[in-house]
């Protein structure tokens, strides 16, 4: 509910302020003739953040701002820009923000660092732990000769 | 005089806390079994105290008593009856009230189940239980109190946010609670266990139930939330990396985890600091869960939580609770003896395997979620972190982890054999190559990734049905064996190769999703939308008028190769109460695939937008959320683990059982 009551509220409110009637996300107006373009901007859309929105991408926002990013990207598009170049476009124009996965800088280090960094400690430390314990405990002595009788015997019981 | 009562048991509820938050403990240190002995009863009465405050606040909402502030905002005369139940926790009080309730269950549920639990433990549990509960009364009564009177009634209530109207609204918070309370009983024993200095095998199998329940309320609380937004918020999505998602998630992820660490613990007596650890980490993150969504940290516009006086409270309570947690875990984890040594490839292995990887992707949510918020607390700097970060970091853990996860099971403990398992695993390996081969044939070369991840899916499945094979000799032996040994053979392995299924089950259905398609068009009725083999006639508006709400249904004919075979009726619900519109997608099920259809803007020609997706087995998703806690549910059942103690009678029989396995 949480979850839900915060993306609910918090649509419901912008909605009740800016667009007095809803509408979805892509709508059928902003649809490139070309599928091939249009593929690729659905594609960038799910990269770019709705501004004014909480975690949503423009491809998902029902917001006029995420509209208008749409058709913008389209109309990049339409003109020959390259992927990247309308992403450097927009965030020239909107800054950093607008991307929902930030590019790896020094600001940024840390948190694409992480994820791979304290699996690579993890595994390093839990081999260097195993090696130790294996040397901990040397393997079984071999059976002596009276232990190995005395299962025999106890075997053919 | 209702809300006046309830108020007022909430407040002896706090008096009860207090005791219990304190005698306790001095009992335990004086050894005195008296003192002890009164945190059962204190921790019943608190639970029926809260109960009792619950049930005035679920009166007052029933009764639309508008003289109560909180009910006058987030009720409505006209609203049907279920709703008014569920809306005594659709607002924050409300929830914070639900939040303990909660919490007193399980108290009480250690109070009257406990009985086998050593005295002293089960008083120290019970004390850092109610030091939590003291923290949450003085929340509710001080910064969120539900009972808060208007000087003047008014006629009618402000209504439910019409979005929480919904059914789901009644199952997930619930739910959800029980999972993140639940692992407050995991961070009782860790810290009852630290302050006795004394923590054994017997220790994880008190602690493995309550851990075990709390996990299986997660796991499904997570995956009826993420239904409820599939169908309620209109573009077809699952999952959203949401931060409000992230909070739930970290906690089932340490979950996952703790479960895991603490079979070794209970079978081998290792891994203890660690699993210790990861019991008060479980519940932090549950914490941290709170403060995100309750404190308003996450942004600044929504309405849901935006008092700072909360937020600092929610802090204070973090603060005290993981920092407290942690020090006594510095201070004390240390002296803890290690138990059972064992090689890396072993059962043990897998599980470490299991714990690097699973604490890892924990790490990961985490950071990713804190991140933005830390940046821009520190420099300023705005940056967002969505969905394409998490689907890049986060699921190159999960493949290892799947993979790794038919194996452990079928390693033995201490010293594992990997290339015997992987002998015995071949027909896993065989029914995942084939199923790979079989998606690229049909589905084409459009997603490479995609028929691996089918293949995968399959590998995890085949692989939890070979490990019942082997341990029931299935194949091997005539049926009579095979009947005796499936019924020999302990609930716990049972659950862990249906759990293991389960999320297999999941991951085939997210997989899946690789081939969802979409029209998005504008139709005016009579035409006809075309979509994977489904044709939908659009056949006009109609007009319907709820008890709350008015609505505008657009309605479709649905047929399948110029067969009908039913309608749709996707719609807007406009509610006058508080001047909003909700969209109702409608959904039809074919076999676990479903046709999903909403509703755009009405254009000036007539015509109207819609969004029609096909979701081939996106039902697999959240039924195989519902197969893990099936797996969870028959682990429960274990005798080994039932919440009582086993019967003097049966404890042979349990020996043989184990000695079995």
């Amino acid at each position: 509910m949480r979850k839900l009551a915060l993306i609910f509220a918090f649509s419901v409110v912008l909605i009740s302020l800016i667009a007095p009637e809803i509408s979805r996300a892509v709508t059928p107006d902003e649809i490139l003739k070309d599928p091939v373009l249009e593929t690729r901007a659905r594609n960038l859309s799910r990269e770019l953040r709705c501004m004014v929105c909480q975690n949503q991408s423009i491809d998902d926002s029902e917001a006029p701002l995420a509209k208008d990013l749409r058709i913008l990207v389209r109309e990049r598009l339409t003109n020959g820009d390259t992927d990247k170049q309308v992403l450097d476009f927009l965030v020239s124009r909107y800054g950093e923000f607008v991307l929902l996965k930030p590019p790896l800088q020094m600001q940024t280090l840390l948190l694409w660092a992480v994820s791979p960094g304290v699996l690579l400690i993890g595994i390093v430390a839990l081999f260097m732990m195993a090696r130790r314990r294996t040397v901990a405990i040397p393997p079984p002595a071999p059976l002596s000769e009276a232990e190995q009788r005395k299962l025999s015997t106890l075997v053919d019981q | 005089m209702i809300p006046e009562l309830g108020h007022y048991a909430l407040v002896l509820a706090l008096a009860l806390g207090l005791i219990q938050a304190v005698v306790p403990v001095v009992g335990a240190r004086l050894r005195d079994t008296a003192m002890m002995n009164l945190a059962s009863s204190t921790a019943t009465m608190q639970f029926v105290f809260v109960a009792a405050s619950f049930a005035a606040l679920t009166y007052c909402y029933v009764t639309s008593d508008f003289s109560v502030a909180n009910v006058y905002e987030n009720s409505h005369s006209l609203m049907p009856l279920v709703y008014k139940y569920t809306s005594v926790w659709g607002n924050h009080e409300g929830s914070m009230l639900l939040w303990v309730l909660i919490l007193a269950m399980f108290g009480a549920a250690v109070a009257l189940f406990g009985n086998n639990l050593p005295v002293s433990l089960k008083a120290l549990v019970l004390a850092v239980q109610s030091w939590i509960a003291c923290a949450f009364y003085l929340f509710i009564l001080m910064t969120s109190n539900p009972f808060l009177r208007l000087p003047q009634a008014p006629a009618e209530g402000r209504d439910l946010n019409p979005i929480l109207q919904d059914i789901g609204l009644a199952i997930h918070p619930p739910l959800l609670y029980l999972g993140y309370v639940g692992f407050s009983m995991a961070f009782s024993f860790a810290i009852a266990a630290l302050i006795e200095g004394r923590i054994d095998a017997a220790w994880a199998r008190w602690v493995r139930p309550w851990t075990l329940a709390a996990w299986m309320f997660l796991t499904v609380g997570i995956a009826m939330g993420s239904y409820w937004a599939y169908y309620e918020l209109g573009w077809g999505g699952f999952w959203f990396w949401d931060p409000v998602e992230n909070a739930s998630l970290m906690p089932w992820l340490a979950g996952t985890a703790l479960l895991h660490s603490a079979v070794v613990m209970e079978k081998r007596n290792a891994l203890k600091i660690w699993t210790l650890l990861l019991a008060i980490l479980a519940f932090s993150l549950s914490l941290i869960g709170t403060f995100l969504v309750r404190s308003g940290v996450l942004t600044s516009v929504h309405t849901f939580a935006s008092d700072p006086a909360r937020g600092v409270f929610i802090l204070m309570i973090l603060v005290f609770f993981i920092g407290g947690g942690l020090t006594l875990f510095a201070w004390r984890g240390p002296m803890l003896k290690q138990g059972g040594l064992f090689a890396p490839v072993s059962r043990e292995g897998a599980l470490v395997f299991n714990n690097l990887f699973l604490t890892t992707a924990c790490l990961t949510v985490f950071v990713g979620t804190l991140y933005p918020l830390a940046l821009e607390a520190l420099t300023d700097e705005k940056i967002s972190v969505g969905a394409p970060f998490f689907n890049l970091t986060f699921a190159p853990l999960f493949i290892p982890l799947l993979f790794a996860m038919p194996f452990g099971p079928m390693l033995a403990w201490k010293r594992g054999d990997v290339l015997g398992v992987a002998q015995r695993l071949m027909a896993a390996f065989g029914a995942g190559l084939v199923a790979v081969m079989v998606t690229f044939v049909v589905m084409g070369m459009s997603s490479a990734l995609a028929p691996l991840g089918i293949g995968l899916a399959l590998f995890v499945m085949v692989g939890a049905l070979v490990d019942l094979a082997e341990r029931t000799s299935l194949f091997r032996a005539p049926l009579s064996t095979v009947r005796s040994r499936a019924t020999g053979l302990p609930r716990s392995a049972w659950g862990t190769a249906i759990a293991h299924f389960g999320i297999a089950v999941t991951l085939f259905g997210i997989v899946c999703q690789t081939w969802a398609s979409e029209r998005i068009v504008a139709l005016k009725p009579s035409q006809i939308v075309s979509l994977a083999d489904y044709d939908l006639t659009f056949d006009g508006m109609v007009q319907h008028s709820g008890p709350n709400f008015r609505e505008l249904a657009a309605k479709f004919t649905v047929r399948s190769g110029g067969v009908p075979i039913g309608t749709m009726e996707p719609s807007k619900r406009s509610f006058a109460s508080r001047n909003s519109t909700t969209t109702e997608a409608a959904l039809m099920t074919r076999g676990v695939s479903q046709l999903y259809l909403s509703l755009g803007d009405t254009n000036d020609d007539g015509s109207i937008a819609i969004r029609l997706y096909h979701k081939p087995m996106v039902l697999l998703i959240w039924i195989g959320a519902l197969v893990m806690m099936l797996g969870g549910a028959l682990s429960l059942s274990d005798r080994r683990l039932r919440i009582g103690a086993p019967k003097p009678a049966l404890k042979a029989s349990a020996a043989i059982l184990e000695a079995a396995e």
